[in-house]
């Protein structure tokens, strides 16, 4: 291969997922529709799935990629029990933000 | 060949993680949603991780975000959200603060730990380089067959739970029963 080529190294990938849970996080402290901070967790959860692998990747370590396949099926329950509960709040109060769920404060 | 994949789904990946975050409609944070997912998947593939590209199609663009489109007509919360205003006082600005100093950490800690993670822990060695997608599945398999079948089956009881769990929360009540 040429040395002139340049390469993407780990540091490239590492700092993409940072940008991406960056990303995330800001969604979730900006946004109050439900289901958009859901999205911004989904962002979060897959950079952190980009990290193992790339760390996976780097090390020769096939570990990294199997703790992804734990995640996705961790963050696909998670989406399923989720998306459950605002169905059933929205059932009883549509056109809810979370700013409004507030029952529960003492 | 690396540099030119790693361009077009970072861009991908940033212009979909903007549009989750910044797109009025439901609906459309949603579908860039799905931009970035693939983004994320384009990735794993030129990093030989093959069958978790694959898994991550199927799974998040296939399922999850037609869940969320789901549950985005059922509901009839696609009304387009104003961002103009601001709920809480101040909370764009501390937003912005917190992810400001997040990234700034995160950068750190990637420019000086990223180097030091150098030892292997014990699980099985892939040979990724120049290796076929066969052999990634196959060292995939073999790790969590053997070293975490007591994780996988733990796995399939979370989902055995959340799938009632779901069905008990969501289920219409009935007029008689409580």
């Amino acid at each position: 291969m040429n040395a002139l080529v340049v390469v993407p190294t780990t540091t490239w990938y590492l700092m993409l997922s940072a940008v991406l849970f960056t990303i995330g996080t800001v969604g979730v402290l900006v946004r109050r529709n439900p289901l958009v901070m859901f999205m911004c967790i989904e962002l979060m959860l897959n950079a952190v799935n980009l990290t193992f692998v790339t760390l996976g990747r780097r090390l020769n370590d096939i570990n990294g990629q199997a703790i992804v396949f734990f995640v996705l099926v961790v963050a696909a329950a998670e989406v399923v029990v989720g998306l459950g509960i605002i169905v059933a709040i929205m059932r009883r109060r549509s056109g809810i933000t979370v700013d409004d769920l507030a029952e529960l404060k003492g | 060949m690396e540099l030119f994949v790693f361009v077009c789904a970072t861009a991908m990946i940033i212009v979909g993680a903007l549009g989750v975050v910044l797109r009025k409609h439901p609906v459309h944070a949603a579908l860039s949603l799905v931009l970035t997912l693939f983004g994320i998947a384009v990735l794993f593939v030129a990093q030989h991780a093959e069958f978790l590209a694959a898994v991550q199609v199927i799974v998040y663009a296939g399922a999850i975000v037609v869940l969320f489109l789901f549950v985005i007509m059922l509901l009839g919360v696609d009304q387009v959200e104003n961002l103009k205003t601001e709920p809480l006082a101040g909370q764009r600005w501390v937003a912005g603060v917190v992810g400001v100093s997040l990234l700034g950490l995160l950068a750190a800690a990637i420019y000086t730990g990223a180097d030091s993670v150098l030892s292997r822990g014990e699980g099985i060695a892939s040979n990724v380089a120049g290796d076929n997608p066969d052999a990634n599945i196959q060292q995939l398999a073999t790790s969590i067959f053997s070293d975490y079948v007591v994780a996988f089956e733990v796995t399939s009881i979370l989902l055995v739970v959340a799938v009632v769990g779901t069905v008990l929360l969501s289920r219409r009540r009935t007029a008689g029963k409580p």
